[in-house]
């Protein structure tokens, strides 16, 4: 949503050329992240891809363990979620912001973005150690492999997502909003994005379709 | 403190390791000393570690397929050696726990560190000179690609000297790759070298699909970009939706190993099959990864050649693009053995079968490009005839072993293994010799001997078929694949022959090396001035031989496919240009230091030297964060300097 709003078409593109057909020349830099970034994301949901399908083959295999519908609290995976999904929200208006070089909001909304994306993360580690103390860690059966590995995933995702937050707000304080630093904030912004998704696909396949195994 | 690591990892019991192991790194050695002693650290520091131009980094990729090769072609020999003479009462002289690292390490290298950093060091070379643009997107983190790629190389070369590598053949199927059957390091060498370069064979295809997509010469729609410009998109799309599956897999296999986790095991819930499919659902792709550029060269080979436009455009388009899709719809056919029940196998075996068609269109359109051409017989065109031939005979086999109950029968047979040799020898590395040799004058400035090109030719070719014919009877015999003793002496002549191959093989290498050699002590006599030996019909050849570090001191506008042919043919005088200023990337020591703490956390991780692993990660990352810090990563040629150096240039 933010791409097409700041983006910059390139000066003066030749009638015969601007159809659509690529021959306009060299994109610009800020075309050319993006568009690099969003290949990139779509690679690592690929990679999420290899993991959905594990889950899915070993979703049953419990081995006499506990099933996901015993293990489940969909109460906190709700709010989990939630925050999550509202990350997203101020992680949209702190792009805005940015892109209208309002710095100060942007520091609020990357403030709340990341309280957001840490409430999510410390949900996430208490649930995995409630499950590891029951007994049902990842290495009780090909389920819980299954599990682990893909939640964990995307919670290392997010979790390196904060660290790059704070890296770009760093930037930002040092910097200033510059182009370069814009540029760096659109690839972080697709990337929490993207996390989102995927979370919607966990949430999906993995706690509701779990709950009701 | 250092993990499972000891002296006893050092194989002092065993002499040929030793052997082996004494000879390579005396060989690195005696290169590291003679850079010292000649001085030209400073040099290559500058000039070549440290840049981020495509063209040094395309050359630095051949040179490190080319290198492997050998690695890779030892291997071969000593598999071959053993099979032809450990025949009845005769054991040969590799004991089973080392032929089995032989058979495994050959696979893993051919692949990733010969086939790819060949096919991927032409794409680099090649693609953005084609595209009529400077660099690709991503200057720096190409260099960060190759690095990666040669760190995986070096830690799959630091198990011929300390420990041991895999036993589990290439692919690493579970259950025997699980820690339970293969507990020592040999699994974790080969499982970490594949994931830091195929991370770094990863940031390749994004790298190249947006550079291909998004920078082009002005006027270079899509369908007036070379053919090897698309197979190089097709390829790349297939690196970025393949590798991750793969990167995902050995996640879960490390996970099995490290955490005692239960993805693939025989308990728990584990399950194998899983492993072979994800496995596939990469590697099917993958071998098209490798041979879709091959076409590419080949495509530019015959149309240069003959001097005529490559015929129907389009349908090799199409057909490129189709193969692209089709390669996913096809892994099955690895494994109808498994048994998936006649309706699966059906689906997949003919999926298979129709995989065969676009490759078809393809070799009518190579030959329709050839007839009543004026073919100039020069090396990559012998190359380019006898992958027609070799390639259609290994593509029949495939159909063949594409039919499951066919495949039930020479599952894992010497014919699988002839029949894969067939494609990938006939497709991959004669498409990479042709292009090493179409190219290699726009890289260096000089043309390489034509006689000993012809002789490497001809040895790849008949040592090629003496090598794997054999191994198609051999298999219709009922020999399975990595054998280490043969039990059926009647087998024995026919793996003299192959024996024999091998060693004609070898010949071909050593001509290529004496071709280098030559060609380097001639260079004055063989100078390209003009930047166009070959009359060349894409932008590349528009330029001068080396390229100047910014390809084109104006980006040229293109009218028409083939766009330097067509400017040739309307025979425009040369105008001078309105220089303008140009904006290049920056040399960056990222790649170099990320892939030198990737070493460190590999090797560590290996050895389970858990402190060394954590210093390595965070000292990669800090890399990554020190570099992407920074703003400055161009600096501006101006208009007066490229004027000067194009003077000098033009007037030369």
């Amino acid at each position: 949503m933010t791409i097409a709003t700041i983006d910059t078409l390139p000066t003066a593109v030749p009638a015969e050329l601007a159809r659509g057909r690529g021959g306009g020349g060299p994109a610009p830099k800020r075309t050319v992240v993006a568009y690099g970034f969003w290949i990139f994301i779509l690679s690592d949901i690929v990679m999420f891809s290899g993991l959905f399908a594990a889950y899915a083959v070993l979703s049953g295999n419990t081995a006499g363990g506990p099933t996901g519908s015993e293990l489940f609290n969909l109460r906190n995976v709700f709010i989990e979620t939630m925050c999550l999904l509202f990350s997203s929200y101020t992680c949209g208006l702190g792009a805005l912001s940015a892109e209208r070089r309002q710095a100060g909001r942007f520091l609020i909304f990357a403030a709340l973005t990341f309280v957001l994306g840490a409430a999510f993360l410390f949900i996430e580690a208490s649930e995995f150690a409630g499950m590891v103390e029951k007994g049902a860690g990842p290495s009780r059966s090909g389920f819980l492999s299954g599990f682990f590995t893909l939640v964990g995933t995307h919670g290392v995702h997010v979790t390196s997502g904060l660290i790059w937050l704070i890296y770009l707000v760093a930037q930002v304080v040092a910097k200033g909003l510059r182009p370069a630093v814009l540029r760096r904030l659109l690839c972080w912004s697709l990337f929490w994005h993207a996390l989102d998704i995927v979370w919607v696909g966990v949430f999906t396949l993995v706690y509701l379709m779990g709950d009701f195994r | 403190m250092l993990g499972r690591l000891s002296w006893a990892a050092i194989p002092l019991d065993q002499p040929l390791p030793l052997y082996a192991m004494g000879v390579v790194v005396l060989g690195i050695l005696a290169v590291l000393a003679l850079v010292t002693v000649k001085g030209w650290w400073p040099y290559l520091w500058r000039e070549w570690i440290t840049s981020v131009d495509h063209k040094r980094i395309g050359v630095m990729y051949v040179i490190l397929g080319l290198v492997m090769l050998l690695r890779g072609y030892s291997d071969a020999i000593m598999m071959r050696t053993q099979q032809a003479i450990a025949v009845g009462n005769a054991q040969g002289y590799l004991p089973p726990d080392h032929y089995d690292q032989i058979f495994s390490a050959h696979g893993s290298i051919m692949i990733f560190f010969v086939a790819m950093p060949l096919v991927i060091g032409l794409m680099n070379f090649a693609v953005p000179l084609q595209l009529g643009v400077r660099d690709v997107a991503f200057p720096t983190l190409n260099s960060v690609s190759f690095w990666l790629t040669a760190t995986g190389a070096l830690l799959i070369n630091v198990s011929l000297v300390i420990g041991s590598f895999a036993r589990t053949g290439w692919m690493g199927y579970p259950p025997l790759s699980e820690l339970a059957f293969s507990p020592d390091e040999g699994v974790d060498y080969y499982l970490w070298s594949l994931q830091i370069s195929g991370i770094g064979t990863l940031l390749t295809g994004v790298n190249f699909v947006t550079t291909i997509l998004k920078l082009r010469a002005p006027g270079m729609t899509y369908m007036r970009m070379p053919v090897f410009c698309w197979t190089a998109l097709a390829s790349n799309l297939l690196i970025v939706a393949a590798f991750p599956i793969l990167t995902a897999t050995f996640v879960m296999l490390l996970l099995d190993r490290y955490l005692g986790f239960h993805f693939f095991t025989n308990d728990a819930g584990g399950n194998q099959m899983m492993y072979v499919n994800l496995f596939w659902a990469w590697g099917h792709p993958e071998v098209y990864i490798l041979i879709l550029p091959a076409f590419g060269v080949f495509s530019e080979v015959a149309a240069t050649f003959s001097g005529k436009g490559l015929f129907s455009y389009r349908s090799m388009v199409l057909a490129t693009l189709g193969i692209c899709i089709l390669s996913f719809m096809v892994w099955l056919h690895h494994f109808f053995t498994m048994g998936a029940g006649a309706d699966v196998n059906a689906f997949f075996g003919i999926m298979s079968a129709i995989i065969a068609v676009p490759t078809g269109a393809k070799v009518f359109n190579w030959l329709f490009t050839l007839y009543r051409g004026r073919i100039v017989f020069k090396t990559p065109v012998l190359f380019l005839v006898g992958f027609m031939v070799t390639f259609v005979i290994g593509g029949l086999t495939g159909v063949l072993l594409a039919v499951p109950p066919v495949d039930f029968v020479l599952h894992n047979s010497a014919f699988l293994v002839a029949h894969f040799h067939n494609v990938i020898i006939g497709g991959v590395v004669y498409g990479a010799l042709a292009g090493y040799n179409y190219w290699f004058p726009k890289a260096f400035g000089f043309t390489l001997d034509e006689w000993w090109g012809k002789a490497s030719f001809w040895c790849w070719l008949i040592g090629f078929y003496l090598a794997f014919t054999p191994l198609y009877v051999l298999g219709l015999m009922g020999m399975t694949r990595r054998l280490q003793h043969i039990p059926d002496p009647s087998w024995q002549p026919l793996l003299l022959v192959a024996e024999a191959g091998a060693i004609v093989i070898f010949c071909g290498i050593l001509c290529q090396i004496a071709q280098l050699y030559v060609s380097i002590r001639t260079r004055e006599q063989r100078l390209d001035l003009t930047g166009d030996p070959w009359n060349g019909r894409t932008l590349e050849w528009s330029t001068s031989s080396p390229p100047p570090a910014y390809n084109y001191a104006v980006l040229p506008r293109v009218e028409t496919i083939d766009a330097f042919w067509h400017k040739k043919r309307t025979g425009r005088a040369p105008v001078e240009p309105a220089y303008e200023n140009i904006e290049m990337p920056r040399n960056s020591p990222a790649g170099f230091i990320t892939a030198f703490f990737a070493v460190v956390m590999g090797f560590a991780l290996i050895w389970h030297i858990w402190w060394m692993a954590i210093v390595g990660l965070l000292a990669a990352a800090v890399t990554v964060l020190v570099a992407g810090w920074s703003d400055e990563r161009e600096h501006e040629i101006s208009a007066t300097e490229i004027a000067q150096m194009e003077r000098a240039r033009l007037g030369a």
